[in-house]
């Protein structure tokens, strides 16, 4: 299997998923050397990329002498495990993958991809941005992000709260407040 | 020649009534129910993919489901795991009381007017096909209220109700629930059904939503 070294070696992983869209743009970005150089100055040991349906293909590397070991794959029924298992996500501005990396209080980089008409999912990226729950990126500007990000800044996102919504359907349906 | 006057006088009645119909209609939309008796609502909840269905299914684990029943889980054809979604929150309630799912909910699946990337000409005809299968649907169940958060397969069940509503069919509740990806402006389904005040009650998840669209309320983060 995997190098004795890397297996003691604490792993901490970013995992990168772009969902089922095609975002080449962010792939080629993360597979920069200057990024990886600079994911690794940041501790970073592992890098996992979720490429969808893309078509560039990043380059793999089983991270001896000390840098960055990338994986990649094309998809997955579920990528909770590798939400779960990452130390940083970056993603894709699906209000799925979004809302599933807050839920669970890892710090997340969104990328917006720029090639989309009508991107309203930009608007919630913005949002929650602004609100410190995630950074925001471009592919262009990704790396800067990178260079210049601090986690601690960010803040947990708040549980969901359905019950607002629920009593005022319930008031006008007549329904007793209990 | 005297007959298509009368004709054309019965026409003209016709369409007189189902406009002033149509008016009250949109006048009483809005204002809640008076009810006397405490008998349960059939409830339709129109699921979208991912995020859509995500959300609605919040919003049901904290309403009443003893005063929503039964439940009619509707979702596009191509879309199976909204219905898989929702099976699952319904068995873990029927856990819960005991009842057969069979009793409080039934799954149904709609063939959509349009999937992504379909040619603009091929879309008329599923687009007809998909009305009639709405039509189907809604003269069945005849929902008494009715739940939806975006998704594109809403637009024909929700003016269908209204029509029942107008023809006195059916008098439906409709809630429309915009998504939480809506931050400044509303989708194509909340503006419509918020502009042809087609919804009853429109919800908006964030403030400056609600700022711009005065009779949407605002509710907080459904996810």
């Amino acid at each position: 299997m995997e190098d004795q070294i890397v297996e003691t070696k604490e792993q901490k992983l970013v995992f990168v998923t772009v969902g089922t869209t095609r975002f080449d743009a962010l792939v080629r970005a993360i597979d920069s050397q200057e990024l990886k150089k600079e994911l690794s100055r940041k501790g970073y040991t592992h890098l996992l990329i979720q490429m969808g349906r893309g078509s560039y293909m990043p380059t793999k590397s089983k991270g001896e002498d000390g840098s960055l070991a990338v994986d990649y794959f094309t998809f997955s029924s579920s990528i909770a495990e590798n939400l779960r298992s990452a130390s940083l996500v970056i993603s894709h501005a699906g209000s799925g993958s979004i809302f599933e990396t807050l839920r669970l209080g890892k710090p997340l980089i969104v990328v917006v991809n720029e090639d989309l008409m009508d991107n309203h999912q930009c608007e919630l990226a913005e949002e929650l941005a602004e609100r410190k729950h995630l950074l925001f990126a471009r592919p262009q500007t990704l790396h800067q992000t990178i260079t210049d990000m601090n986690l601690e800044s960010l803040l947990p996102y708040p549980p969901a709260d359905a019950t607002p919504c629920a009593k005022l359907i319930h008031k006008f349906l007549g329904f007793p407040d209990d | 020649m005297a007959s298509f006057t009368f004709l054309l006088a019965i026409f003209i009645i016709a369409i007189t009534a189902f406009i002033i119909r149509a008016f009250y209609v949109i006048l009483q939309s809005g204002k809640p129910l008076e009810r006397t008796d405490a008998k349960p609502l059939s409830t339709l909840v129109v699921l979208g993919s991912g995020g859509h269905t995500a959300e609605m299914l919040n919003l049901l684990s904290a309403l009443h489901k003893n005063r929503l029943m039964p439940r009619f889980y509707v979702a596009a054809a191509t879309d199976s795991m909204s219905l898989i979604k929702a099976r699952v929150l319904e068995n873990s309630l029927n856990e819960k009381s005991g009842i057969p799912v069979g009793e409080t909910a039934k799954f149904i699946q709609i063939y959509r007017s349009r999937e992504v990337g379909q040619s603009y000409m091929t879309s008329i005809g599923t687009t007809l096909i998909a009305i009639a299968h709405a039509f189907l649907i809604m003269i069945r169940l005849r929902p008494h209220v009715i739940l939806c958060d975006g998704p594109g397969t809403c637009i024909p069940l929700c003016i269908i109700a209204f029509l029942f509503k107008v023809l006195g069919i059916r008098w439906s509740s409709i809630f429309y629930i915009e998504s939480i990806a809506r931050v400044k402006r509303l989708s194509l389904s909340g503006f419509l059904l918020y502009e042809l005040k087609i919804a009853d009650q429109f919800f908006v998840q964030w403030p400056q939503l609600q700022r711009k669209y005065a009779r949407a309320q605002y509710v907080g983060c459904l996810m």
